[in-house]
């Protein structure tokens, strides 16, 4: 019998580890060891906690202490102080500034108070490297429900009475898309799990797929057994190695365990799962494009209908969903559809995974039942915008999605409100814009990154992106005029109505989101000639303000082209003829005399 | 090894659990506070706690855990061992060994009955 007594959880996610959680690890087995703990305390490598911007993150149970920013040099400590003599370490304990209330366990904090947590329920609880962890927290338990005592007929009702919806970003409903790929007749169908994420700012299926990744397997499994297929493939991107690693160990240690395979849970029933590494082309998580991507040709889309429920992978019926949706799944078989159905709003059911990032204090990774408001989000969970700086809108649903302005902050995060107001909920990138970001230049960013990831098959998408592009950028650089405007905004809807597929579709929201709540922004670019963030630089004038500047030539040494002039203790001046607005003076001045 | 029925599932859930269920937050449930500062552990507070670690786990006690605190104050008395159970008073034993740590699972946690022999009072009488 194993006297463990206590358990130090370290997360193992990406964030994490990129900030040396691994090398906490070590040091915690090491110095357990000096202390003669080894028998007493177990250290388990997790997935993610989801406050990534205070990693490492260490929690300790049974009391659930939360230690954030965790260094190599702090373990000793925490070792000798807390795991030994139980005295908790106050000052590496997570605390939110404001309340500084000594919040010592999880559920207490801001941060996860408004969270609730159903695909991310084991993330930074079991160690995603052990089946038998995942079992203990009922995992395959649904698999075998379903196997044992559903027929798959029930199986799809089930998932359809819940609402579940899809997480990847256009929120079909799966059960209805289960429904056809079952319909479909075939003798062989597939069912593949897009863990394709190329949203910028995004990494909520990273995540899960670091912390739970049997919880996609055993969901793929049943989708299987529903629409009658013994074959799954996930495809995810090469540049996620831990998730990938920890998805081969988990395929691994399930077929082990006979959860996949042949014969499962002796019921006849055949589920095997392999992967395919993407390179990293955004237009694969598209559908079509990622299933012509795994028959190992060029990832392109093709036109839809046909299906993938009706001919997909290898022309057969074939079902896609995205990792959030099948982190879902067996919580819905375990717990009902009527569970399920009693979270979130009348037509979003559930919660939603989403990836804060941008000037945003928590950035990291939070679920928030549907129907939760941005300012929530934003504020409550997020913490605000650092440095006291105003909120002015936020990016959901990454190149494909809209802004949201801060008038609409109130608005209820789910599938329809965010289609109204011209955004979409997207695979759950939320990126979060201060007073300081130039709207115009948010809408080329992302127009640039579609263009790089364009596929070019159609035109609307190859050369309308790049057009699109070619006049944001001039707008940036002060040379648009009002007329470009306009033909922006037209050229938006030929882009939209001819793509072939949802990247070219999506891909003029961020400018159409733009100049419908940001139009103010454009006019002040073409018109005034001016950047009111001051983010684009062609625009930017430099000028001293006679009546601050105190005269002590620091500008004028840093000037790397010489442009200051002037008396010492009297005010100096610009030469806009020789200023390459490099902003060295702006940054340079103690006084704030340098004016934009 | 594989897994082929429900009740197979179960067993291995059941086994794992025991070991995980540490993880849970919780707010009912018998806590057992082990006094183990200098003091505390000078005066064997050690193999007390690994006792109480062992019986609990030995009986699946999955709704008990077993903590560590600072110096409680009364040095002389240690080791000393404290048992909040929820919506009882706190019992506090003192000059705890791993046989007395023993007998108090079997009786106070599993069978409600305090320890009378062990505790404060009694000691201090």
């Amino acid at each position: 019998m194993e006297l463990v007594r206590s358990h130090v959880l370290v997360c193992g996610g990406t964030g994490c580890t990129s900030s040396g959680s691994q090398k906490l690890i070590e040091e915690f087995n090491k110095q357990i060891a000096a202390k003669d703990l080894e028998r007493e305390v177990k250290v388990v490598q997790t997935g993610c906690f989801g406050l990534c911007a205070l990693g490492p993150i260490v929690v300790v149970y049974p009391e659930g202490v939360y230690y954030s920013m965790v260094k190599v040099e702090d373990v000793e400590e925490i070792v000798s102080e807390h795991l030994l003599k139980g005295r908790i370490v106050k000052r590496l304990v997570f605390q939110e500034e404001e309340a500084a209330s000594g919040a010592q366990s999880l559920g207490e904090v801001d941060f996860y108070k408004k969270q609730h947590r159903v695909a991310l329920r084991n993330c930074g609880v079991i160690n995603p490297e052990n089946i038998e962890e995942y079992i203990a927290f009922d995992g395959y338990k649904a698999l075998a429900k379903v196997l044992t005592q559903m027929t798959p007929e029930e199986v799809i009702d089930t998932i359809s009475a819940s609402g579940l919806r899809g997480r990847g970003g256009a929120g079909f409903p799966t059960g209805r898309k289960w429904q056809f790929a079952r319909a479909s007749k075939g003798d062989v169908k597939y069912v593949c799990c897009n863990a394709d994420e190329g949203d910028p700012g995004a990494f909520m299926d990273r995540s899960v797929l670091e912390g739970d990744p049997h919880s996609v397997l055993e969901a793929m499994a049943i989708a299987g057994y529903a629409i009658g297929s013994n074959q799954g493939f996930i495809y995810i991107r090469a540049e996620y190695p831990i998730a990938v690693k920890r998805l081969e160990i988990a395929i691994t240690q399930a077929k082990e365990y006979g959860l996949l395979g042949k014969d499962i849970f002796g019921t006849g029933f055949d589920f095997d799962i392999e992967l395919r590494l993407g390179a990293g082309a955004f237009v694969c998580g598209e559908e079509t494009a990622l299933m012509t991507s795994i028959e190992g040709k060029r990832g392109e889309p093709r036109p839809r209908p046909p299906f993938p429920a009706v001919k997909g992978l290898w022309g057969k019926p074939s079902i896609l969903n995205n990792v959030e949706t099948y982190a879902n799944i067996a919580q819905i078989i375990n717990n009902g559809a009527e569970w399920f159905a009693s979270i979130g709003t009348e037509k979003s059911k559930g919660t939603k995974v989403f990836a804060l990032g941008g000037k945003i204090k928590n950035t990291g990774l939070v679920e928030i039942p549907m129907g939760t408001t941005l300012r929530e989000i934003v504020e409550d969970i997020g913490g605000g915008c650092p440095d006291g700086k105003k909120f002015k809108a936020a990016q959901t649903g990454g190149p494909s999605g809209g802004c949201i302005p801060a008038s609409l902050i109130d608005t209820p995060i789910d599938y329809d409100s965010l289609i109204s107001i011209g955004s979409m909920m997207g695979s759950g990138g939320l990126i979060v814009m201060d007073e300081d970001n130039c709207m115009v230049d948010i809408a080329k960013f992302f127009l640039e990154f579609t263009v790089d990831e364009s596929c070019g098959k159609c035109t609307p998408c190859r050369v309308g992106t790049k057009r699109l592009y070619e006049i944001l950028d001039k707008i940036t650089k002060g040379n648009g005029t009002l007329e470009d405007l306009d033909r922006m905004e037209a050229l938006c809807y030929s882009i939209k109505n001819g793509a072939l597929c949802g990247l070219g579709q999506t891909a003029p929201n961020p400018v159409l989101s733009t100049l419908r709540y940001f139009r103010d922004e454009y006019v002040a670019h073409v018109v005034d000639k001016k950047c009111p963030a001051g983010v684009c630089r062609e625009l930017a004038n430099y000028r001293i303000n006679p009546d601050k500047c105190k005269g002590c030539s620091l500008c004028a040494k840093k000037c790397p082209v010489g442009a200051i002039s002037g008396e010492l203790k009297s005010p100096f001046v610009i030469d806009t003829t020789k200023c390459i607005k490099c902003g060295v003076c702006a940054s340079t001045c103690k006084f704030g005399a340098v004016e934009k | 090894m594989a897994v082929k029925s429900l009740a197979e599932l179960e067993a291995i859930k059941n086994k794992v659990m025991n070991e995980v269920n540490l993880r849970t937050e919780r707010e009912d449930g018998t806590r057992i506070v082990v006094g183990m500062a200098t003091c505390g552990i000078a005066a064997g507070a050690r193999p007390v706690m690994a006792a109480f670690v062992e019986e609990v786990a030995k009986r699946q006690l999955n709704n008990v855990i077993v903590q560590q605190t600072g110096c409680i104050g009364i040095c002389r008395l240690e080791p000393i061992v404290e048992v909040y159970a929820p919506g009882k008073e706190k019992v506090t034993y003192v000059k705890m060994t791993p046989d007395k740590a023993a007998r108090i699972v079997a009786e106070h946690i599993v069978n409600g009955q305090v320890v009378n022999e062990f505790t404060i009072g009694a000691s201090e009488k």
